[in-house]
């Protein structure tokens, strides 16, 4: 029928067939989408009296917000924390290759390196826009360099600094610039943290602790300054201890500020974790704000039932995936480290210790899915609400609510991806043959 | 009239569903011959529990109906009589209803046409009772404050001119209103009884609403039910012809 839209000549599209993931919970409803944003269709019906252009049958499909990786230093043989003369279409590349994971925003990771580093790379990273062309960036995450030798990890102890001398100013001069950064990975026990942490989310950097052997008060006070983020939570940091939990204690500490959450990145690929901390960190979170369950019963709408919804954590998943990942097993490197790839265990080269993943980002949701038993909705916001609430960009990406960016994956009931669709447009399809 | 009496909520509503779809089929509706179906009206638009959300959520979203079609009384117009007046006209236009459909209130209300309400009343703006305001007052937190006191419904008139009226009663406490609707006599304090004057009427209900008719009535009308089911025997869809 023809369609009379006062408000705009654009198409719309109508997703039938489908469970969509929306207030918390997996909903029997059609997803309605113009110009690349999500469409309240109760307005249009009433006050445009429009209807859909194109209808499409998902085929009893789960729409979800695309998952937002905040913690990726490359894959498919493309290292971020390399300055190659190609970088631009090295950047290109994974952006394209990580939509068939359900990665429709990303945060480019570099690890620890040297200044020269920084300043050829950072510049060649803007933020822009997914679509066809491959997942949006939302800026670069820097991992380092300030950060516990200590608790280095795969990176490289030559290339890690302290901000001791000048605070801020040492942080700027080594990265050159921050134009492009999103996100600053930092140990806050090393001297001047504070003010170093402040000056980074006086402009709009989110802070993250990682890669530090910091006590809890240490971590508490940098999250008074304004952390907010943890870097994959048990790894290079001080195990729980009962009687100084380090930073692992500030998931349940009663300091943070009112009004803020702790977010903590997860690598749960089944390697980094052992299930068992998966859950003691899923389950220990404390609640954020109260989610209205139940509203108002009216008619048909009180008959149906209502699933009891977890209150929202902080639990972000990231992939913490380098450039091997996608590629076959394997030596590979890791900015100025080498890596050995076997199967899903990625080593630095001759040892045992762990240094990034090969996981994709949906299958962390699937595996955290299993591990913790969660529900379906909680693992799927893991990956795309939370990231976006840790970034404070909730009320355009993560979500299906209306006039949010129409980022959303197709996926069947076991979270496998068939379909990637950002700003509207499909932009990956899993080929039919199971290629 | 006919009484349909099933077991509980959700069998009355399955038979009532039914029969409308059969209804709609038989009529054969096509482009220019609309099937004209009349509801009930209620709260201002604005309210997330307003009859427009209740509508879109409930029955629109679910269809394939041209907007255009949809005509919902605006508790928000400014000449709120001009505004029923334009509904009363849009009626006629579409000529005349072809099926209402309605409940009943505790106090025997068809829409909004309270205890008193002329049996010959048009669209117009009605102040509500207290026993509607109170039986509201959970879409609205137990507030009672906040429950609107006024509200645009249609007649009795206006539903009386419909070519087919069904009306649906489930519940033991509407069963006082049921007796008063069709085992006392017409009367305006209890406006659905004028419907006692319409050719066709059809009232569903489930046993708890029958629990203030005489034995008599509801045997005889259980009785019919074989009669009654041949009314909602699957006919073939619309798209199938």
């Amino acid at each position: 029928m023809p369609s009379n839209k006062s408000v705009s000549d654009a198409p719309i599209a109508q997703f039938t067939n489908c469970r969509i993931l929306r207030d918390r919970r997996l909903q029997r409803e059609d997803l309605w989408v113009r110009e690349g944003k999500i469409l309240n269709p109760e307005k249009l019906f009433f006050d445009e009296k429009g209807s859909a252009d194109i209808q499409l049958d998902c085929k009893g499909s789960i729409i979800a917000p695309g998952f937002i990786d905040v913690q990726i230093n490359g894959g498919f043989g493309v290292d971020f924390s390399m300055a190659t003369d190609d970088f631009k279409s090295g950047i290109d590349l994974v952006s394209q290759k990580i939509l068939s994971h359900g990665v429709t925003s990303f945060c480019p990771t570099l690890v620890t390196s040297p200044p020269s580093v920084y300043h050829q790379v950072l510049p060649q990273i803007s933020v822009r826009n997914g679509g066809a062309h491959g997942a949006g960036i939302l800026g670069a995450h820097l991992e380092g360099p300030f950060i516990s030798k200590e608790k280095k990890g795969a990176h490289p102890e030559h290339c890690i600094r302290t901000f001791e001398a000048g605070a801020f100013q040492d942080l700027l001069a080594t990265y050159g610039s921050l134009d492009c950064v999103r996100i600053v990975t930092l140990a806050p026990e090393i001297k001047r943290s504070s003010e170093v942490i402040r000056e980074l989310t006086k402009r709009g950097i989110c802070v993250s602790l990682g890669h530090s052997v910091a006590n809890l008060s240490q971590a508490e006070e940098a999250v008074q300054h304004g952390a907010t983020f943890i870097t994959h939570l048990f790894n290079a940091m001080l195990p729980f201890h009962h009687r100084d939990p380090g930073i692992v204690g500030l998931l349940t500490s009663d300091k943070i500020p009112a009004g803020r959450r702790v977010f903590y990145g997860m690598i749960s690929d089944g390697i980094h974790t052992n299930p068992a901390a998966l859950r003691i960190a899923h389950r220990a979170h404390p609640t954020g704000k109260a989610i209205p369950v139940l509203g108002p019963a009216v008619g048909l709408a009180a008959k149906l039932p209502r699933r009891v919804c977890l209150p929202s954590s902080g639990l972000v998943l990231v992939t913490d995936a380098i450039a091997g990942m996608g590629l076959a097993p394997g030596r590979h490197t890791l900015g100025q480290q080498v890596v050995e790839i076997d199967g899903l265990n990625t080593y630095i080269a001759g040892t045992k210790t762990l240094s990034g993943s090969v996981a994709t980002m949906d299958a962390c949701v699937r595996h955290f899915l299993e591990a913790t038993g969660c529900s379906v909705e909680t693992a799927l916001e893991a990956a795309s609400l939370h990231p976006a609430q840790l970034l404070g960009i909730e009320h355009k990406k993560g979500t299906l609510d209306y006039d949010s960016d129409a980022d959303f994956l197709m996926l069947n009931d076991s979270l496998y991806v068939q379909a990637t669709y950002i700003a509207g447009e499909e932009v990956w399809r899993q080929d039919v043959l199971g290629m | 009239m006919r009484l349909v009496i099933l077991e509980d909520y959700d069998q009355a509503s399955e038979w009532a569903a039914k029969y409308i779809c059969n209804r709609i089929i038989q009529f054969k509706p096509s482009q220019g011959r609309y099937f004209t179906l009349g509801l009930p009206t209620g709260l201002p638009r604005n309210h997330p529990e307003s009859y427009h959300s209740y509508m879109w959520n409930n029955f629109f979203k679910h269809i394939d109906i041209d907007p255009n079609n949809a005509h919902i009384l605006d508790g928000n117009a400014p000449d709120l009589q001009a505004e029923c007046d334009a509904f009363e006209k849009k009626i006629e236009e579409a000529g005349g209803i072809d099926l209402f459909v309605g409940g009943i209130g505790p106090d025997g209300h068809i829409a909004f046409n309270e205890p008193g309400s002329s049996l010959s009343s048009r669209t117009r703006l009605k102040t509500l009772a207290m026993d509607t305001i109170l039986a509201n007052a959970k879409y609205f937190d137990g507030d009672l404050s906040k429950v609107p006191t006024m509200a645009l419904t249609v007649g009795v008139g206006t539903v009386m001119d419909a070519r087919e009226v069904m009306i649906l009663i489930t519940g033991a406490h509407k069963a006082f209103a049921l007796y008063k609707a069709i085992e006392e006599g017409v009367n305006h304090m209890w406006t659905v009884s004028a419907f006692q004057q319409h050719p066709r009427t059809i009232f569903v209900c489930d046993e708890d609403a029958t629990l203030e008719l005489r034995v008599k009535t509801v045997k005889y009308f259980k009785g019919l039910m074989h009669v009654h089911n041949k009314l909602v025997d699957p006919l073939y869809s619309m798209k199938e012809n």
